[in-house]
């Protein structure tokens, strides 16, 4: 904004800037002539930006959309919607409440659609399903007095709480799956609380995989540093040979390098066995190394460690040797010469090469959960959960959108740090 | 050992040998002594040697076999940052996160030398280059020709005795090189250090150097000074690589001190000066610089030997002429001649009598 202003013509420039030929300003001048030829880019870039568009951008609309939106309780229950709209929230449930329950849980059982609806409110409240399907069988023998009816079939229909939830879920827009998220709900008067202790899950899990994803980046950069630098300066003869052994792990399926590491580091496992053979461990000492962090942490830094060196290779790979020999002349001593000169050349591949290998860990999936165990599990390890087993969809939008929210972070701040254009991946 | 250091030099190869794979001599035998602020040039052509040379000097390749000494002290096994040589690179290698100015402060820092103090020196250094107003700019906003002199203002900045410089005008137009040549020769004259100087380019190692040690092969064929190296070659090779050189090859006849009578391929016989031979029967290259030779019966020297040439072309180059002609069965005999008075165009098939005089032949190793 502040630049659009100072090129307006009646602002008052609070310096001289340069003008082209024909008088205008020349900082416009060459914005326009860069945008042609980033227009000109986009153009290439046209038949990928459809497929993305489709196959990507689509799909991941509709799932933030589903994190945001679930109509089971909305679309079945009109009654009670209608009650709900026309009175304030956190009001007690009156006659007309209950007799708007009874007219829906008659629609329910019509339907068959109580199943669904009590899905819906067990997402925030567990237990109630059973409520909705128990009283929706019945629900053609309910007479008025309705509230003494309904609760005369299940004492569980005077629960405040379930009233909120209710209350909550008769709109099909709700941020609560966001609140269920990061460990919030509402309560029954209405206000944003934590979940009680037992059940605040996400927040840590989600500062575990963040950490997990950092450590294992560091690993990658500390192991994945001087292969790179080795695979750059050797013959090319030798590096080629070591590239292969770089790359072998790619050629290999996930299943099989996993599979190898539970066979290593298994309790009965090759690592241990020789240890114990070695006397250097007592037989009932056995290291656990497998089923937890640990080896959440080995197996991960394996798998993802050739996605550190690539772009690390393909930045060091054209610094000519005579960088460092300059330094050197110049009077460094070979750490100095590191540090000051070959160092600050490798940054964008060491920015290129966390960047990448933290966004794979931090969704990663299938390796935490086979040699994870409880402690290493990661966050998409539970948003699987919620798609497979306890089917909560919009749960795990939310838990999705939340880990992309928090990608597009990264990459943004990366941006700002050392500019996307620096990004050299190989 | 000791006995071979000469007594002033400060810069020496004394028998140093280099081999990368074990199998074959890069550097062969190579012994040379500078004495403190020569400017000498080493001139080869490519994969002779010369960037192996430069980089044992600097420390960054190790001697096989053999020692180098600075100053008179053996610097084999002291690291490249404690020699103190500076050293101007090919692609300059500046260094690009860093601008001009730090550029120049980084050898300055790691010797600890204060800021006003550095300050004062990289303001002194990029002024002697005229680059003055660029401190600020980084390595990718300078031109080619901005960059060489950064890379050269950087290699002095800290007062360095030796500069070592590996092709440093390699990749400038034509135009820029030769005027850097000149600013190369004056910083080298005014600030009195020692350069050891590589190149291709002939013509570049004559203007500027005050030695010149022609390579090849791994071996140096002649260390001379430019004049001494261009009109008394050593051998076939360093008459062939410095400037332009008719060969007529033959059979010496005849050797007696000074003088050498030599049989060329047509049956003639020619006076040569044997330079680089064997005794009679030897085969032989006679050598002769085009400019030497003369057509125009008042310009041949007394005592010249004469021979009969056809012309085959004829080239007008401004100030000289260049004609190519037969001469004792070969077919590139040059003759180059000042474009002065009295010359005149030659016409393709015309006989004429040519000759010079027998120093200016000098029968060499037959290659
Ligand atoms: N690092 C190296 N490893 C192996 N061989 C090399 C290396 N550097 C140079 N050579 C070989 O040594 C020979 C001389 O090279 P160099 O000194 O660079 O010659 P010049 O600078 O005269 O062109 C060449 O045949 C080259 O292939
Ligand atoms: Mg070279």
């Amino acid at each position: 904004m502040a630049d659009l202003a100072s090129d307006a013509p009646f602002a008052t420039p609070a310096r001289e800037s340069l003008k082209t030929a024909d008088g205008k300003p020349l900082k416009a001048a060459l914005a326009r002539a860069q945008a042609r030829s980033r227009r000109r880019a986009l153009f290439l870039v046209l038949p990928l930006l459809v497929f993305i568009l489709v196959t990507f951008v689509f799909p991941i609309g509709q799932m933030l959309f589903r994190s945001v939106h679930n109509d089971a309780f909305s679309r079945n229950m009109p009654n009670l919607v209608a009650w709900f709209e026309a009175t304030e929230p956190g009001t007690e449930p009156d006659e007309a409440a209950y007799a708007a329950l009874a007219a829906d849980l008659k629609l329910l059982r019509e339907n068959r659609t109580a199943g669904e609806v009590g899905t819906r409110v067990n997402y925030e409240l567990s237990g109630s399903r059973s409520l909705f399907t128990s009283t929706a069988r019945r629900a053609n023998a309910l007479e008025p007095p309705f509230r003494e009816a309904i609760l005369a079939e299940n004492e569980g229909w005077a629960d405040p709480r379930l009233w909120q939830v209710m209350r909550d879920a008769s709109s099909a827009y709700t941020a609560n799956f966001y609140l269920a998220a990061v460990d919030l709900m509402h309560t029954e008067t209405g206000e944003i609380a934590r979940v009680p202790p037992d059940r605040q899950i996400y927040v840590n899990l989600f500062l575990r995989t963040f950490a997990l994803s950092a450590l294992i980046t560091v690993l990658t950069l500390i192991l994945g540093y001087p292969i790179a630098h080795l695979l750059a300066t050797l013959p090319l003869r030798y590096s080629n040979i070591l590239m292969i052994l770089v790359l072998l792990p790619f050629w290999t399926s996930l299943l099989v390098r996993t599979t190898a590491w539970i066979v290593l580091l298994q309790q009965q496992g090759v690592i241990n066995s020789t240890l114990v053979a070695t006397g250097l461990i007592a037989d009932d000492q056995r290291l656990a190394m497998i089923y937890n962090q640990t080896g959440t942490i080995i197996a991960m830094t394996h798998i993802l460690l050739p996605f550190m060196v690539l772009p690390l290779y393909s930045v060091m790979r054209p610094i000519p040797p005579s960088y460092v020999r300059a330094a050197r002349s110049l009077g460094a001593s070979s750490w100095k010469a590191f540090r000051s000169v070959y160092f600050p050349m490798t940054v964008p591949g060491i920015a290129a090469g966390g960047l990448l290998v933290f966004i794979l860990a931090v969704g990663y999936y299938i390796t935490p959960a086979l040699v994870g165990g409880a402690s290493g599990q990661l966050i998409s390890n539970l948003i699987a959960y919620h798609m497979t087993d306890s089917l909560n969809w919009s749960l795990a939008a939310a838990l999705a959108s939340i880990l992309l929210a928090a990608v597009l972070l990264l990459y943004w701040l990366y941006d700002r740090l050392i500019g996307i254009d620096n990004l050299k991946l190989g | 050992m000791a006995a071979a250091q000469q007594v002033g030099a400060f810069v020496e190869f004394d028998r140093v040998q280099k081999s990368y794979d074990g199998e074959t001599l890069v550097v062969k035998d190579l012994n040379l002594a500078m004495p403190k602020g020569e400017f000498l040039t080493m001139l080869g052509p490519s994969g002779s040697g010369k960037t192996t040379c430069l980089m044992m000097l600097a420390g960054f390749e190790t001697a096989t076999h053999g020692e180098i000494r600075l100053a008179g002290r053996p610097i084999n096994q002291v690291p490249p940052h404690k020699r103190g040589i500076g050293m101007v690179f090919q692609n300059y290698a500046l260094f690009p996160h860093m601008t001009v100015n730090e550029n120049l402060a980084f050898p300055l820092e790691v010797r600890g030398i204060g800021k006003a103090e550095r300050e004062a020196k990289i303001a002194r250094a990029l002024d002697m280059v005229k680059m003055g107003k660029f401190g600020n700019r980084r390595p990718a906003q300078l031109s080619g020709g901005q960059q060489q002199r950064v890379a050269l203002a950087r290699a002095l900045v800290f007062d360095p005795e030796l500069v070592l410089m590996d092709e440093p005008l390699g990749a400038l137009d034509k135009q820029l090189r030769e005027h850097m040549q000149f600013e190369i020769k004056h910083l080298h004259e005014n600030l009195g250090i020692t350069v050891v100087y590589v190149t291709h380019d002939q013509s570049e190692a004559l203007t500027m150097s005050d030695r010149v040690a022609v390579f090849n092969d791994g071996v140096i064929q002649q260390l001379a000074p430019p004049d001494e190296l261009y009109e008394r070659p050593a051998n076939s090779f360093v008459a062939q690589f410095i400037g332009e050189n008719n060969k007529l090859p033959g059979v010496i006849e005849d050797v007696d001190g000074g003088r050498a009578t030599v049989r060329l391929a047509t049956g003639e016989l020619i006076d040569a000066t044997p330079v680089n031979v064997g005794g009679r029967g030897s085969r032989t290259l006679v050598s002769i610089r085009p400019e030497r030779v003369e057509y125009l019966p008042e310009r041949i020297p007394p005592g010249a030997h004469t021979i009969e040439a056809e012309v085959l072309e004829f080239i007008y180059m401004g100030e000289s002429f260049r004609t190519r002609m037969r001469v004792a069965g070969s077919d590139d005999f040059i003759m180059k001649n000042r474009n002065a008075v009295g010359q005149r165009r030659l016409q393709p098939g015309e006989r004429i009598t040519i000759g010079w005089s027998p120093q200016d032949a000098r029968a060499l190793d037959p290659l």
